[in-house]
């Protein structure tokens, strides 16, 4: 059964990063949070004031909705906190377009903060690790010691190597990959060269994934602002317009994950693309949650670039790199622009920039189709949107 | 209500699942439920069949041997490595787990691997597995 149809109902009018990195001590996640808010209705020639609908999500703040209200002003008559980790903001896009459709909200703010890595130096953690959160339900997975989230991606990662003869050189490739398109963007957090042989000897964390096969953390924050199509016409940026958007997560912990090589995005791009009347065929970049190289791997598999199996050889010999066939991250991605813990808002960021032809070195031509796609948790939720300028309506 | 007549109310009604689990798991059984409607074998213990969404589920014993679906190996930094395992057990459900008594690097997906419940840990006793010997699943 399909949803409601969205295409082109709702348009991405104003985008923004916060200050990226490692911002602190003495700035919260809220900081960050307002301070892309600001940034992006800036962007999109709007204030705080026209907010009427609010979409956040920030790691360990359960009710972030009222604390971003209260922060930044507003009194939103629509809130939605949905909260399914790193795929939130691709989520809320789906749901503002849907609010935004049915008359509930007209101008719809998404927004995002983390001090992810100015925390864990402050905490004494060592710098790089995400603070352990205690479970909210008895864990029948933390006897074993499992060092979350990287274990659970390295069991899909041994899975995959041992069904379809992946390597950790063409898990490399990922990571070389998303380095060559951080050096061409200067807001990126790691831009020194990177080659697969850099990769294959770096230290193993959770084999078969290395240092190198894991995302960044760092500080960040980042927003949206979506109003409906017909006004978004009417703001200072040329709109981008939301063509197709879908969800699906079918668990929350990695042992209840039934295939561990087939994830929900089989879903939730099914969807978008039926909503979008568009394939992968179409689509000119992609920006995808690379939480950790295996992640590219499987989603370009689920999304439909490449069969079940075939990621391994499809990542190769630079397709996705700078220069290659299909460019994919080209901000850089979580492995080497910036990875706050839920960095699904910087792929929809990303998005728009490379459809509003504004991404300076690394722009890729005549881009009017990009995908966006989200991940949260353990390969739990996925959610996929499919962004387009005026010209794809 | 409050105090142990709740609990126990509760256990008899299969309504504290995590408490029998670990009630059971001290005796020395690898527990699991199978629901009494669609028989699925249900694992992590839950009130509420995950499969067919009947409420009727039954306390079983696992026979504790299964296929490696999947492994990870953790290398801490001054202590040796670990082998993090996911277990499918012949009866029909997957759990998280670890192998002991083999080598970390030697433990593979396909390998024939026997439950024990281990008492000792901070977190209690858990189910732990060993390898079998000799056998090994062909399954792709």
């Amino acid at each position: 059964m399909s949803g409601p149809d969205l295409r082109g109902a709702a348009a991405i009018a104003g985008v923004a990063e916060s200050d990226l990195g490692e911002v602190g001590p003495g700035r919260y996640a809220l900081d960050l949070a307002a301070q892309a808010a600001g940034a992006a209705l800036a962007d999109a020639g709007l204030s705080t004031r026209d907010v009427d609908g609010l979409f956040c999500a920030i790691a360990g703040r359960g009710m972030a909705p009222l604390d971003v209200a209260e922060y930044l002003g507003v009194r939103p008559r629509y809130t939605d906190g949905t909260m399914v980790g790193g795929s939130s903001f691709v989520s809320h896009l789906h749901h503002a377009a849907l609010a935004i459709a049915a008359g509930a909200c007209h101008t719809a703010l998404i927004v995002y903060g983390s001090t992810a890595r100015s925390d864990s130096v402050h905490a004494g953690n060592g710098r790089g690790r995400l603070p352990a959160a205690p479970p909210e339900t008895p864990s029948y997975e933390a006897a074993y010691r499992p060092r979350m989230p990287v274990t659970g991606y390295a069991l899909a990662a041994a899975r995959h190597m041992h069904q379809y003869g992946t390597t950790r050189a063409q898990l490399a490739e990922v990571a070389v990959a998303a380095r060559q398109w951080a050096r061409l963007n200067p807001r990126a957090f790691v831009r020194d060269p990177l080659t697969v042989e850099d990769v294959l000897a770096s230290r193993i964390v959770s084999s078969p994934l290395s240092v190198l096969d894991c995302c960044l953390v760092t500080d960040g924050g980042g927003a949206l602002v979506v109003t409906a199509a017909d006004r978004a016409g009417h703001l200072r940026r040329p709109p981008v317009y939301l063509l197709g958007a879908g969800e699906a997560h079918w668990h929350r912990a990695i042992s209840q994950m039934p295939d561990l090589t087939v994830t929900a995005a089989t879903e939730s791009s099914r969807r978008a693309y039926e909503m979008a009347k568009v394939g992968p065929q179409d689509v000119d970049v992609v920006q995808l949650y690379d939480a950790f190289t295996i992640n590219t791997v499987l989603f370009l598999e689920d999304l439909g670039f490449c069969a079940k199996g075939e990621g391994g050889a499809f990542v190769s010999g630079g397709r996705i790199a700078p220069g290659g066939s299909l460019p994919v991250n080209t901000n850089g991605g979580g492995l080497s622009y910036c990875h706050p813990g839920m960095y699904g808002i910087f792929t929809l960021i990303e998005a728009a920039r490379q459809i509003r032809g504004e991404a300076g070195e690394r722009q890729q031509p005549d881009v009017t189709i990009a995908l966006a796609h989200g991940n949260g948790g353990q390969l739990s939720s996925q959610a996929t949107a499919i962004l387009g300028s005026e010209q794809a309506l | 209500m409050s105090g142990p007549g709740k609990v126990a109310d509760l256990r008899r009604a299969g309504l504290a699942p995590h408490l029998e689990y670990t009630e059971r798991l001290a005796e020395g059984a690898v527990p699991f439920q199978s629901c009494e409607e669609c028989r699925a074998a249900v694992f992590p213990p839950r009130v509420l069949c995950p499969a067919c969404g009947a409420m009727e589920l039954t306390w079983e014993r696992s026979a504790g041997l299964g296929t490696v679906y999947s492994t990870s190996v953790l290398f801490p930094r001054g202590r040796d490595p670990y082998p993090v395992v996911l277990v499918d057990l012949d009866e029909g459900f997957r759990m998280m787990s670890t192998v002991t008594g083999t080598p970390a690097e030697e433990v593979a997906i396909g390998a024939r691997v026997r439950a024990h419940v281990d008492p000792a840990g901070p977190d209690g006793p858990h189910v732990a597995f060993t390898l079998e010997t000799g056998e090994r699943d062909e399954r792709p």
